[in-house]
């Protein structure tokens, strides 16, 4: 493969992820990210004619489990690793342009 | 330029199962915050989701009532995104393998019917409840989370850019929470939230094959909300086209206060939702046997209900489509019909009186009887009582479930038609209101009823009145 310069794909996922990344760190991941696209494209040269795709590695069927209640948590574990509470609920900064609903 | 309206929705309804699509916790509606979650449901390292096997039922089985093209195999898939009420940062959702493709829903327009195509049907979890402290989304300055609604199962029904109108997509709407009413998938309370709709709308000329640029209309909370919401912002769209301008691809909340729609935030990137198979599921592979023994048990569905509602009872389209849309209507009027076969005059009283009283008592019909309803009509036709004591009747029925004949008997409401009864009455009325009298006899018809009226007053409405309005001529000759 013809070696790219990947630095808009790291920001552009950096900015996905909500991450801030250093200089050297986006020269870091661009490498990696480089190596990891030629790996694909290895395996892509490998000839699938006549096998079906598929999204697991295991065949098997899919567990069911019957519609009945189980106990949850106790509110004071379920509140455990939040930073910040009010009345029960988990309080959270102010929600901000992006997210599910600006589809 | 004419402009034709062109609306495309996407419904979410939670199903009604008692756990939640992944895990034991319960689904129930109104606990306290943050009351129903697990490992799970909170997506804390290390835990695994299990399907519920009641929320594929129900699932396949509303594919089934709204004619999807259910599949044998379909996938679950991770959509990434932040926003605090996914506590996973992802949504287990279905992307290019949804559980079920195409379908439609018939509509009853004013003089024809519509079929309405849908693109999919899948099957996702739901998210947390925001609660945001502040006036709106708008001016809030943080927000509270819970918890207890993340991972009930979701369904998402999107049709196709296939409705016409605020008025078309309400219609269709409601048709839709009729048939899953009928099928028993999700109790679809708007008021709630176990039933969204969410609606994409855009304008092009009249006749033209491509669509507009569309915008997304948001928080609309109830039927007449998607239609008032759909109507304005149809108007919003073509005035600005009109003026020459274009339309931005925006997402709009409605107001239902201020009865307008608002842009929420203009749309900066398209989102990349980097959508992957979910490692933690296995594909869904679906028996045929088993969808064909879901397809044998489907109930019967509106359509048909109503196709046996206008043969059986002869009525018309839009009584048929009164007593589907609400169902307890529905049953009430057929239950009633087992004892009472002069359909007409019931369902003209079940349109009328009855759902007056019902909504003026603000009471629903838990406590009348249809088979007492009967018996009161009954009465009525028999010349028991007069039509005054019976809607008089009907009123405390309403409320207390009352029995009409006792309440004839004990308080003798019975129809007054003897001569002997009558007369004295009709004596005094004439000689208190001399007025009228002249009046009728210088050939103002409208003196009699009112006559009638005063005579039907002082008996509490139970003077027959054919007998009443004879003796009255004949007094007055």
């Amino acid at each position: 493969m013809m070696p790219v310069n990947f630095h808009k794909e790291v920001d552009y996922v950096a900015r996905l992820a909500r991450l801030t990344l250093e200089p050297a760190e986006k020269e870091r991941m661009a490498g990696q990210l480089s190596d990891i696209l030629q790996t694909a494209c290895r395996i892509q040269e490998l000839d699938t004619t006549g096998i079906e795709p598929t999204s697991h590695v295991l065949d098997l069927p899919v567990a069911l489990r019957d519609d009945v209640n189980r106990p949850s948590l106790s509110l004071d574990r379920v509140l455990q690793n939040a930073p910040r509470q009010e009345k029960n609920y988990i309080r959270v900064p102010r929600i901000t342009g992006s997210g599910h609903n600006d589809q | 330029m004419k402009y034709e309206v062109v609306i495309g929705l996407e419904i979410h309804l939670e199903l009604l199962t008692r756990s939640k699509l992944f895990c034991g916790c319960s689904t129930a509606f109104g606990l306290g915050p943050n009351t129903n979650c697990c490992p799970v449901c909170l997506g804390l390292p290390g835990s695994l989701p299990v399907f519920n096997r009641k929320a594929i039922e129900l699932a396949v089985t509303a594919a089934l009532a709204l004619k999807s093209e259910v599949q044998i195999n379909s996938r679950f898939d991770r959509k990434n995104y932040f926003y605090p009420d996914l506590p996973k940062a992802y949504q287990v959702s279905q992307y290019d393998q949804p559980l079920a493709r195409g379908g439609c829903l018939e509509i009853e327009l004013d003089k024809s019917r519509r079929k309405v195509s849908l693109e999919r049907i899948h099957l996702e979890e739901e998210a947390g409840k925001l609660v945001h402290a502040g006036e709106s989304i708008i001016g809030a300055n943080y927000s509270l989370v819970d918890y207890n609604r993340a991972g009930i199962p979701l369904l998402e029904i999107v049709t196709a850019p296939n409705l016409y109108s605020g008025h078309e997509a309400r219609l269709f709407l409601e048709e839709l929470h009729s048939v899953l009413l009928y099928c028993s998938v999700s109790d679809c309370k708007m008021e709630e939230g176990s039933l969204r709709c969410d609606a994409n709308i855009s304008l092009r000329p009249a006749g033209s094959p491509t669509l507009g640029t569309r915008t997304e209309v948001k928080n609309m909370n109830s039927f007449r909300s998607v239609e008032m919401a759909l109507e304005f912002e149809a108007k919003r769209q073509e005035s600005i086209l009109t003026a020459g301008g274009s339309i931005i691809q925006e997402t709009f909340h409605w107001d239902e206060e201020k009865k307008h729609t608002f842009p929420l935030r203009s749309k900066e990137e398209s989102s990349d939702y980097r959508y992957f198979p979910e490692p933690d599921l296995l594909p869904l592979v679906l028996e045929s046997s088993y969808v064909e023994k879901l397809a044998e048990r489907l109930p019967m569905l509106p359509q048909e209900h109503r196709l046996k509602l206008l043969d059986q009872y002869q009525l018309k389209v839009k009584e048929a489509v009164l007593l589907t849309r609400n169902r307890e209507l529905g049953d009430f009027f057929e239950t009633a019909a087992v004892s009472y076969s002069d359909y007409r005059n019931l369902i003209n009283w079940v349109q009328g009186d009855l759902l007056y009283q019902l909504r003026e008592s603000g009471r629903d019909l838990k406590k009348i009887d249809p088979r007492l309803f009967a018996e009161l009509l009954i009465m009525v036709d028999d010349g028991k009582i007069s039509r005054p004591v019976a809607k008089e009747l009907l009123a405390e029925m309403v409320q207390t479930g009352a029995d009409p004949g006792e309440m004839v008997e004990n308080r003798h409401l019975g129809l007054i038609s003897s001569r002997e009864s009558l007369m004295p009455v009709i004596e005094q009325v004439i000689l208190g209101n001399p007025d009228a009298v002249d009046n009728y006899r210088q050939g103002k018809k409208k003196a009699l009823a009112f006559l009638v009226g005063k005579v039907m007053a002082v008996t509490g409405g139970r003077a027959d009145p054919a007998e009443l309005n004879r003796l009255l001529k004949e007094k007055l000759k």
